[in-house]
């Protein structure tokens, strides 16, 4: 010990590591104590692996004439995602406008509108659905709800900050012709974004495609309660058969939506 | 059409419209009439205001009892659990990520076919959503948090490895070269060339996916993987409103509390 201390005086000192070390040691003690929280060790998982490889084997081979029964639920979630998405959109545009430095006037107004976006942000829309599934009650209007007000949250973030990366020139342009307000976004704001912002809503289409084949779980509507259903007879193959068809839909949406994207901007 | 005199406004001529587009927007409309005709709305329930009302009231004037309970079962302890079932689950796809960066980033192999067999299985656990990861571990290891802690790690590794991979792309290749020419064996040029580069990108990536993953981590326990959303569906169905409002508020002040120490951070770090 105090042989390395003596080694350190006599050489010139290398830049410090003692940050790094401490940052170290505190990242392995979070880690370390979020293992004893969460009880987990490498040991349980090696015993759940039979059960894992259990697990696997009743999924195969899938069972396919479940398809019947779940392509109404998976039209469903499509329906909820399709809905839920324009309304959100639609929501997304004030607020969009609102939360924008360049657009908002006053600081007063895009500070607490930003703040209020990110709070909304903070909830998952899968919690939001829960929520909702005790005000509404089942069915898959709680499922819209959560999926408005989460589309609303994303789409807005995103159009929010490309408007603040807009051009300047066309909104002076028209400011110092005599535009008033609605003519300065209809003329100077709205034709800058619009590309933008047909992009982010295919993109959270996408994004609530995904999130409405699990809504079911909580109640919500779509093909997430299916999952329960077949989960709770032990019936993995019929699990096996709706977690393959939302991955087909789901890889189909995205495809479309990412080439229409492409040729939007 | 008159073409003779030329006046401000046919000097400039509108970008012609597709012909097609008609077409386009009655599609987009039966399209719309399809799925808002699909949606059974049959009025709200009688309970809706005042469930909402109570809601809200356990958000703005919280039932601070709930929030520490010595023996047990408290908001704290819920929180503190998410937060450790996303670390976890960060931590574990990190780990797992890095291998799969270097195997689809498409500098690091001759093939293509190599890189891109590599995207494709990130792209496959990416479209797998965590919450059914959660229910199938939560059939191998059993309920809890651990069941989480593997649903985030495996299906973190879908974005992590993409965006390693991108970062492992971006990456300058003089140093390697340079390496290599003075006599630098595979693991050395890894250890002084490679990991340098990469590193405050991989830093600055797992910090991103671990905010996610706090939001994500705050619903598993609505199927039983652990976290605060195994008291707020119990509060919910027992119609404690005023816990279920003062849960959201904690997850709320967690969420935006790591959100604004992770992005500081990350500033720092790129």
């Amino acid at each position: 010990m105090s042989k390395t201390a003596i080694a350190q005086l006599k050489r010139p000192k290398p830049p410090s590591k003692l940050k790094h070390y401490l940052t170290a040691g505190f990242i392995v003690l979070i880690l370390w104590g979020s293992a004893v929280n969460t009880d987990s060790t490498l040991g349980e998982l090696i015993d759940g692996l039979p059960n894992m490889m259990d697990l696997l084997r009743d999924m195969f081979p899938p069972k396919w004439s479940y398809l019947d029964n779940i392509a109404g639920a998976m039209l469903e979630t499509i329906r909820m995602a399709l809905v839920g998405t324009t309304i959100g959109a639609l929501l997304a545009v004030p607020v969009a406008l609102l939360c924008a430095g360049n657009i908002a006037a006053s600081r007063w107004l895009y500070h607490p509108a930003r703040l209020l976006l990110n709070l909304i942000r903070t909830l998952p829309d899968l919690l939001l659905a829960a929520i909702f599934v005790s005000i509404f009650g089942l069915g898959p209007l709680p499922g819209i709800f959560a999926l408005v007000i989460f589309s609303m949250g994303l789409i807005a973030k995103l159009t929010y900050e490309s408007l603040e990366t807009i051009d300047p020139g066309p909104l002076e342009a028209l400011t110092s012709v005599g535009a008033n307000r609605a003519q300065w976004i209809v003329y100077g704001v709205i034709p800058q974004i619009q590309a933008h912002f047909m992009s982010y809503v295919l993109y959270t289409f996408e994004i609530n495609v995904r999130a409405a084949a699990i809504l079911g779980l909580v109640g919500a509507g779509g093909i997430g309660h299916y999952y329960e259903v077949t989960l709770g007879f032990l019936e993995y193959d019929k699990t096996c058969t709706i977690i393959i068809f939302t991955l087909a839909i789901v890889l189909m949406i995205d495809y479309a939506s990412t080439k229409l994207r492409e040729k939007l901007l | 059409m008159m073409t003779t005199k030329k006046q401000w406004h046919t000097i400039v001529q509108k970008p012609r419209k597709s012909r097609y587009r008609w077409l386009i927007y009655a599609a987009l409309a039966a399209l719309y009439v399809w799925a808002f005709a699909g949606i059974p709305f049959t009025g709200l329930k009688e309970t809706a205001g005042q469930v909402t009302q109570a809601i809200f009231a356990g958000i703005f004037s919280p039932d601070w009892g709930y929030v520490y309970l010595p023996e047990g079962e408290d908001l704290l302890r819920g929180l503190l659990d998410t937060l450790a079932i996303a670390a976890l689950g960060t931590f574990i796809s990190t780990l797992v990520s890095i291998p799969f960066a270097f195997w689809s980033a498409a500098n690091m192999s001759r093939a293509r076919t190599v890189s891109a067999s590599g995207r494709m299985v990130l792209s496959f656990i990416r479209s797998f959503p965590e919450i059914v990861m959660a229910i199938l571990f939560i059939k191998a290891v059993g309920p809890g948090s651990f069941a989480g802690v593997l649903a985030l790690g495996l299906h973190s590794v879908g974005m992590l490895g993409k965006l390693f991979a991108e970062e492992v792309e971006s990456m300058d290749r003089g140093p390697q070269e340079a390496l290599v020419a003075s006599g630098a064996n595979y693991w050395q040029m890894l250890w002084f060339a490679v990991i340098p580069q990469v590193l405050p990108g991989f830093l600055s990536y797992t910090l991103y996916r671990f905010e996610i993953n706090v939001r994500s981590a705050t619903i598993l326990g609505i199927i039983g993987a652990g976290g605060i959303g195994t008291p707020l569906i119990f509060a919910q169905s027992s119609r404690d409103w005023d816990r279920v409002g003062i849960i959201l508020l904690g997850i709320i002040v967690m969420v935006t509390l790591i959100d604004l120490i992770s992005g500081a951070i990350r500033r720092k770090i790129t």
